[in-house]
């Protein structure tokens, strides 16, 4: 952890003070004179734009800016293999383990993806359980910090699937309130609440011993506000990157979940160069009109993405993005002890299918009359409930069976 | 030639005119000390500008052994340029229906920029060449090592090590079908050895990756046997937290530029990774590559990775010597390879 602290104090290139750089004294007096005082500063403006202002020559200006560029630019590093800051979290299902080299990897964004009720809190609660557990019985011996944005922590849930997975444990005096006692559950209510906790997260990382970070949901701080449509600046731009360095800088993993939404008929899938009347990539069945929300800045940023969708009355879970896994996906069931596998075995998806998301749901719920009630599922019951989501009004029916 | 176009300080310049310097062979005979009595400027300054104008105006600026047309100028004549694109070498991309359309491979002393949406392929293409730069050069390769420039935290060593085995093995395999006859040669390289000619850098803000390519050059020219720069991604910097648009396009420019000069001046290959966004054209919302139009004129080739009917496609987008056509590749345990499929056709647009 130690070695992570430095890294984080030296990491800050852009905000290096030129006056501290050891420039000819001349020159780093003509920078400070014209108020440019960080590399980044410096760096902003073309070489041109420098000549202007300081009203020196082109040499003068191309010896400090190489000067500047070298002093600020991060050493390079040769990867070798055997280091320790490639890590896993293992999720303790072999398959997906497998896939993913170990498990959750430490120091990238992990998404879950998928429509409601479809069971990304309930991974997220059993990816919080592992990384509480002692290294003993495979876990992170760590404290984990949960983001709940939509109130579905629920600790009840948390303490059965530790009970039913590691009834060694739980059933030693005091073990479950030791464990439950590793999770600091935060809830914001606006956005703004939420990037404070982000600040606050990150300033205490280091000296609580965090292991893993869940945020459940992103969705839910955007989706009031731009609806679907593809701004410009992406609202969530600064979170990403502030998330992200966060989990480079500490080494821990980060679950993100993400929700879905109807495919519009302004989600491109085209390039310009491509037929659009053929239509390969997509299909245009009812099962796959549903998008990832958060757009395509937030896709390009998350390492790993973890489809979550339900088909003919099974569910998947798909190794949609990873750059060091197969496209494979598996049959997975919610029981008592969190979620498992169907089958080790995961089914090749070589094609765009693997990025699709199914909408039809199988679920155990009490009776839902809204799509608000589907997104807090708590209960489960005896009976099963199938709904069938129509594509363009967001109405459903319920069938029992 | 105009005094006006010398790049010295604005000053300077200004004094220089209002002393009746219009022109530099007006400074072609006149000492420092004249000069500088003249301007009421020191003498120091004054020899330097007079440096400044000798190298511009001057005709013994070397120009290689080809007569040019043009005094003053490095020029090249086409002929001579054929010569050299031809000795060019390739990198591959270890699928061949891909290298096909490329006329080989990734050409070096060029800038390529590779886009997709995110999952098509761009990381592991990246990777793929990082390492396939280092094949030796008895197995048809360049011998040389990869600068790895990572804005996203995407490069996952594991990943790397299993495109480095495959790669050891398809060399192995190589040996052993196609030079049966001759003496049998031992691949002595490891997956680690590939792993270090990789000169990785992690980059965490746009000021770091501006800087990390000015020092690219003084960097290269002390390892020379870097053959290949890879960005990973050149967008992700620049794509929020950027409130002046005119600032991006200039920044972005500039690199551009400091890339073709890094490229031309060192002879390797740039590969500039870049991602997706939306734009609105012909009535519909369309994929595009991120940055912006003015970026898109900056590169001098580009590959679009897209996905068709039930396999990944890459295409060019835009080349000044290959024709547009498009070929299917796979991404698989051992890196990119061909797809192994029956409808292995390229597809010429």
């Amino acid at each position: 952890m130690r070695k992570s602290v430095n890294r984080v104090w030296r990491r800050v290139m852009a905000n290096k003070l030129i006056s501290e750089m050891g420039l000819p004294k001349s020159i780093a007096n003509i920078f400070a004179a014209r108020n440019i005082h960080t590399a980044k500063d410096a760096l902003s403006l073309t070489e041109f734009e420098l000549m202007e202002l300081l009203d020196v020559g082109l040499a003068e200006v191309t010896t400090a800016v190489s000067s500047i560029s070298e002093i600020s630019c991060p050493p390079y590093q040769t990867r070798m293999h055997n280091e320790h800051l490639a890590g896993h979290l293992p999720t303790r299902l072999k398959g997906l383990d497998a896939a993913l080299c170990g498990g959750i990897p430490f120091g990238v964004i992990t998404e879950l993806v998928g429509p409601a009720g479809i069971g990304k809190t309930q991974f997220c609660l059993k990816l919080s359980l592992l990384a509480s557990l002692p290294s003993s019985h495979g876990g992170l011996d760590g404290h984990v910090v949960y983001v709940d944005t939509e109130s579905k922590f629920s600790s009840r849930r948390m303490i059965e699937i530790g009970v039913n997975s590691f009834p060694e444990i739980f059933q030693i005096e005091g073990m479950a309130q030791q464990m439950a006692g590793r999770i600091l559950v935060l809830q914001p209510t606006t956005p703004t609440e939420f990037s404070e906790c982000l600040q606050k997260i990150k300033d205490s990382l280091l000296q609580h011993h965090v292991k893993l970070l869940v945020i459940d949901s992103m969705a839910a701080l955007v989706s009031g506000r731009d609806g679907q449509g593809q701004c410009r600046q992406h609202p969530l731009g600064w979170h990403m990157t502030f998330i992200k360095s966060l989990a480079e800088f500490s080494r821990i993993p980060v679950v993100v979940t993400n929700q879905v939404r109807s495919h519009s008929g302004d989600d491109p899938f085209h390039y310009s160069f491509q037929d659009s009347r053929q239509n390969l990539d997509f299909p245009t069945t009812f099962d796959s009109h549903l998008v990832a929300a958060l757009g395509i800045p937030w896709a390009h940023a998350v390492s790993i993405r973890l489809v979550l969708e339900s088909k003919s009355g099974q569910r998947f879970i798909k190794v949609a993005k990873s750059s060091m896994s197969p496209p494979v996906a598996f049959t997975f069931a919610i029981s008592a002890s969190g979620i498992s596998l169907l089958h080790d075995d995961g089914i090749e998806m070589t094609g765009p299918e693997i990025n699709a998301i199914c909408g039809q749901v199988l679920k155990h719920f009490n009776v839902a009359s809204s799509i608000n009630d589907a997104h807090n599922i708590k209960y489960f019951r005896d009976f099963e409930v199938t709904v069938v989501y129509s594509i363009k009004n967001w109405s459903f029916r319920v069938v029992c069976g | 030639m105009e005094v006006s176009s010398l790049p010295i300080s604005a000053s300077h310049r200004a004094k220089l005119i209002s002393a009746g310097y219009i022109s530099i062979s007006s400074l072609s005979s006149i000492s420092p000390a004249h000069l500088a009595r003249d301007l009421g400027i020191s003498e120091n300054e004054a020899t330097g500008i007079l440096k400044v104008a000798s190298q511009r105006g001057g005709p013994e600026r070397t120009i290689p052994s080809h007569h040019s047309i043009v005094d003053g100028l490095r020029a090249q004549t086409a002929w001579d340029m054929l010569h050299e694109e031809e000795s060019c070498r390739r990198i591959t991309t270890s699928c061949a229906d891909l290298d096909d359309i490329l006329g080989g491979g990734i050409s070096c002393k060029e800038v390529t920029e590779i886009g997709g949406v995110p999952g098509i392929g761009k990381t592991q293409l990246g990777i793929q060449l990082a390492i396939n730069v280092q094949i030796p050069l008895e197995y048809g390769g360049l011998a040389g090592k990869a600068v790895y420039i990572d804005t996203e935290g995407s490069f996952m060593v594991e990943r790397v090590q299993q495109v480095a085995e495959a790669c050891i093995k398809d060399m192995q395999e190589y040996d052993s079908f196609l030079r049966k006859d001759l003496p049998a040669r031992q691949v002595n390289l490891q997956a680690n050895d590939f792993l270090a000619n990789i000169y990785y850098f992690r980059i965490c803000s746009y000021t770091e990756q501006i800087a990390v390519i000015n020092y690219l050059e003084k960097f290269i020219s002390e390892h020379k046997d870097i053959k290949v720069v890879i960005v990973d991604s050149i967008t992700f910097h620049f794509r929020q937290d950027f409130d002046d648009m005119a600032l991006r396009t200039r920044l972005l420019g500039g690199m551009a530029l400091k890339l073709m000069k890094l490229a031309k001046k060192f002879t390797l290959a740039v590969i500039l990774l870049n991602q997706v966004t939306t734009k609105y054209s012909g009535g519909s919302f369309q994929l595009t590559l991120a940055l912006g139009d003015s970026w898109s004129h900056a590169c001098t080739n580009r590959i679009i990775l897209y996905w068709n009917g039930n396999g990944r496609y890459a295409h060019i987008d835009k080349s000044p010597s290959i024709r547009s056509a498009s070929a299917p590749y796979a991404v698989t345990g051992r890196g990119i390879r061909n797809l192994a499929s029956n409808c292995k056709r390229v597809k010429l647009m």
